[in-house]
C-alpha cells in the first residue's frame, strides 16, 4: 500500500482540538498539507493546495461540507472528498454522498482505519462504513423483486445487495471478498458502482424516502 | 397606512401597495365593500411583527436592543390616499345600509370613532412588542406606553361614539323614551362589543405567542440542565479514572451515545418498535461489559409477540459477544421487511469451535438456538478461531404484522 508517495490531504473541521488530534494520527502515514475550520478558508485552501484526499467534515460553519465541495469541484476535479462526521443522520449521510464525497466514515475511527480509507479514496474508490451500507439498503429498499430494467441506476443489483448487507453486518472489503468468493477489486467496484447510483440516481423511492428525512 | 392592512395584504400577495389600495377606493366606492372588508381584515389580520422571525441570535439580539430598530417608513404618502378611501367607503356604505337620514350621521361618528380606537389597540400591541418586562398589564394594553397621543385617541374614539349614540337619541327624540333606552342599550352593546373585540383578539393571540416564547425559553434551560447532568458528570468521572483507560473509553462512549440520541433523535420508540428494543439492548451490554456496540438497522417492524424473542437472542448474542470474544467491538445488523426479520451479531474476537462447546455452556444452546426454534425461527451460528464469531438469528413474520416505517 506504501509504494505510492505520501497521500496530500487536507483537514477541514471547524474543531481545532479535533483537526489537531487527526493530523497527530495521519501525520506518520500521509502528508497533511493543509487545514481549514469553514467554508471559505477550505476553498481557498484546497484550491491552493490541491490535495488528493480532503477529510471534510459534514457541519461546517458557511454552509456545509456540501458547499464546500460545491464550489471546488470544477477547479480541482482530481481531488477526492471523505466525509468525516459525528453525525449519524441519515440526511446528513445521504446528502453529503450526492454532494460529492467518495466515502463517509464516522469520527470515532481509529488511525489506520482513516489511514486505509484515505488510500481507497484517493484511489477513485468508495469507502462505505456500516451504517452507510444501511442507509443504502434502506433508500434502495423493494427493489430486487423487480425483474425488468427501466433505470439502471435505479436499483441495486443482487450481487451488490449482498455486498452492501455484508458491510452493514460490519465486514471489511477483504472478508467480503473471501465471503462471496470474489476479488477485492471486484469488491470495490461494486461499492464504486453503488456510490454511483447513489449519487446519480433519481429513483421516485430514493427521492421519497430521502424527503421523507428532510433531504431534498 | 390607517391600521396596515393594505400594504400587509400587498405584502401577502406580493402585488404593489398602492394597486391595493386603489382596489379597496373603488371597492369602497362601489357600494362600500371596501370598506367593510377593510374594517373586517384590520379586525382579525395579525400585527406583521408575527411574520418575522430572524435567527434566534439576531432575535436576542433585537430582545436586548442590540439592533437599530426598524425605521418607520413615515415618508409613504398612500395613508393620505387610504384615509380618503376608507372615509368616503364609510360615508357610502352608511347610506347604503341605512339609507341617508336622520341616522346617517351618527353612523358615520360612530365608525370613525371605532377605527380611532382600534387604531389605538395597534398602538398599544405595537408597544407591548418592544416591552421588555413580559408581562402584561391590562391598562398598558389598552393605553400603551400612555403618552398625550394614546389619550387623545382614546378619548376622542369614546367622544365620537358616544356623540353617535346621542346624535341619535336627538334625531329620534320624538319617539318614545323607552326605545330609545332599548335603543341606547343595545347600541352600547354592541359598541363595547366592537371597541373591545379587537383588543381582546389581540390580546389572547399575544398571550398564545407569549406562551410559545416561554416555552422556547424553558427548552433552553433544559438543555442546560441536560449539559450540566450528563456532560459534566461524565467529565468529573473521566477525570476521576484517568488511569483506568477501559472505564474512560466506557465512560465516553456512553456518553456519546446519550448525546447523540439526544442531538439527533433516532426517534425509534424503545418498548415498540425492534429497532428501538435492539437498540436499547445494544446500549445494556455497552454499559455492561465496556464492548462498543454498533447497531445499524434497515426497516423496522413493530415489536410483538414473534419479534421479542429475536431482541432477547440478539441481546444474549452480544452479551456472549461482549464477554467471551475479546473483541472491542460487536457490529449489529438487522434487517426488517414485512415477511421476515434478520438479525446478525457479529465480533471479531477470539472465535470458537461450535463443535467442541461444552454441554454445560447453556447460553448459545439454550437462550440463542432453542428459543428462536421454539418461536419458529432458526439461529446459526458460524465462528472460526482466531477470526471472530456471527451469530445470525431469523425469524419469519406471519403476513399481518403491521409494517412499521
Amino acid at each position: 500500500m506504501n509504494a505510492h508517495a505520501a497521500r496530500r490531504v487536507v483537514i477541514v473541521d471547524d474543531h481545532a482540538m479535533f483537526r489537531t488530534g487527526v493530523r497527530a494520527e495521519i501525520a506518520s502515514a500521509v502528508d497533511v498539507v493543509g487545514e481549514a475550520a469553514d467554508v471559505d478558508e477550505a476553498v481557498g485552501v484546497i484550491n491552493a493546495a490541491r490535495p488528493d484526499v480532503v477529510l471534510l467534515d459534514v457541519h461546517l460553519p458557511g454552509g456545509g461540507g456540501v458547499e464546500v465541495m460545491r464550489r471546488v469541484s470544477q477547479r480541482v476535479p482530481e481531488t477526492r472528498f471523505l466525509a468525516l462526521s459525528v453525525s449519524d443522520a441519515a440526511e446528513d449521510v445521504i446528502g453529503t454522498i450526492r454532494g460529492g464525497a467518495r466515502g463517509y466514515v464516522t469520527k470515532s475511527i481509529t488511525g489506520p482505519e482513516l489511514v486505509a480509507a484515505i488510500d481507497r479514496v484517493a484511489d477513485g474508490d468508495a469507502v462505505f462504513s456500516p451504517r452507510l451500507a444501511g442507509f443504502v439498503l434502506d433508500a434502495f429498499a423493494g427493489t430486487i423483486e423487480v425483474a425488468q430494467v427501466d433505470e439502471d441506476l435505479d436499483r441495486l443489483t443482487e450481487r451488490e445487495r449482498e455486498v452492501m448487507r455484508l458491510i452493514a453486518r460490519g465486514y471489511a472489503y477483504k472478508e467480503v471478498a473471501a465471503e462471496l468468493f470474489i476479488s477485492i477489486k471486484t469488491v470495490e467496484t461494486h461499492v464504486s458502482s453503488v456510490l454511483r447510483k447513489l449519487q446519480l440516481s433519481s429513483r421516485h423511492e430514493l427521492t421519497r424516502w430521502a424527503s421523507d428525512r428532510r433531504l431534498l | 397606512m390607517l391600521g396596515g392592512v393594505a400594504a400587509g395584504l400587498a405584502d401577502h400577495l406580493g402585488v404593489d401597495v398602492m394597486l391595493v389600495r386603489v382596489a379597496f377606493v373603488l371597492t369602497a366606492l362601489l357600494g362600500g365593500f371596501g370598506a367593510a372588508m377593510y374594517a373586517g381584515l384590520w379586525m382579525i389580520l395579525p400585527s406583521d411583527a408575527r411574520f418575522q422571525s430572524d435567527t434566534p441570535g439576531l432575535e436576542a439580539a433585537t430582545r436586548l436592543g442590540k439592533r437599530p430598530s426598524r425605521a418607520s417608513r413615515l415618508e409613504d404618502g398612500g395613508w393620505l390616499v387610504a384615509l380618503g378611501a376608507v372615509a368616503l367607503g364609510v360615508v357610502v356604505l352608511a347610506q347604503s345600509l341605512v339609507g341617508s337620514g336622520f341616522v346617517f350621521w351618527p353612523v358615520l361618528l360612530g365608525a370613525v370613532g371605532l377605527a380611532v380606537l382600534w387604531r389605538q389597540a395597534d398602538e398599544a400591541q405595537r408597544e407591548r412588542w418592544a416591552d421588555t418586562t413580559g408581562r402584561i398589564d391590562p391598562v398598558r394594553a389598552v393605553l400603551g406606553r400612555g403618552g398625550p397621543a394614546s389619550y387623545a385617541r382614546l378619548a376622542a374614539g369614546v367622544l365620537l361614539l358616544g356623540g353617535a349614540l346621542v346624535l341619535f337619541a336627538v334625531q329620534t327624540g320624538q319617539a318614545g323614551v323607552a326605545r330609545d333606552v332599548v335603543f341606547a342599550g343595545v347600541l352600547g352593546v354592541v359598541g363595547l362589543a366592537l371597541t373591545v373585540g379587537p383588543w381582546l383578539f389581540r390580546l389572547a393571540a399575544d398571550l398564545t405567542e407569549e406562551r410559545a416564547a416561554r416555552v422556547r425559553s424553558q427548552e433552553r434551560a433544559d438543555v442546560a440542565a441536560h449539559l450540566h447532568d450528563s456532560v459534566l458528570q461524565t467529565l468529573a468521572l473521566i477525570q476521576k479514572h484517568a488511569e483506568d483507560g477501559r472505564t474512560v473509553a466506557r465512560l465516553a462512549r456512553a456518553q456519546e451515545r446519550d448525546l447523540r440520541a439526544w442531538l439527533y433523535a433516532d426517534s425509534a420508540a424503545t418498548d415498540t418498535s425492534l429497532a428501538g428494543a435492539l437498540r436499547s439492548a445494544a446500549a445494556e451490554v455497552e454499559d455492561g461489559h465496556g464492548v462498543a456496540v454498533e447497531v445499524v438497522t434497515v426497516g423496522d417492524v413493530a415489536l410483538a409477540e414473534e419479534t421479542r424473542p429475536v431482541v432477547l437472542a440478539a441481546r444474549e448474542a452480544m452479551v456472549n459477544a461482549a464477554k467471551h470474544s475479546g473483541a472491542d467491538k460487536v457490529d449489529v445488523y438487522v434487517e426488517a421487511a414485512t415477511d421476515r426479520v434478520e438479525v446478525f451479531v457479529r465480533d471479531r474476537g477470539g472465535g470458537f469451535d461450535p463443535e467442541v462447546v461444552p454441554q454445560d455452556r447453556l447460553g448459545v444452546r439454550r437462550s440463542i438456538i432453542d428459543r428462536m426454534q421454539r418461536h419458529g425461527g432458526a439461529a446459526t451460528v458460524r465462528s472460526t478461531p482466531g477470526e471472530g464469531t456471527e451469530v445470525r438469528l431469523s425469524m419469519p413474520l406471519p403476513r399481518s404484522t403491521e409494517e412499521n416505517r
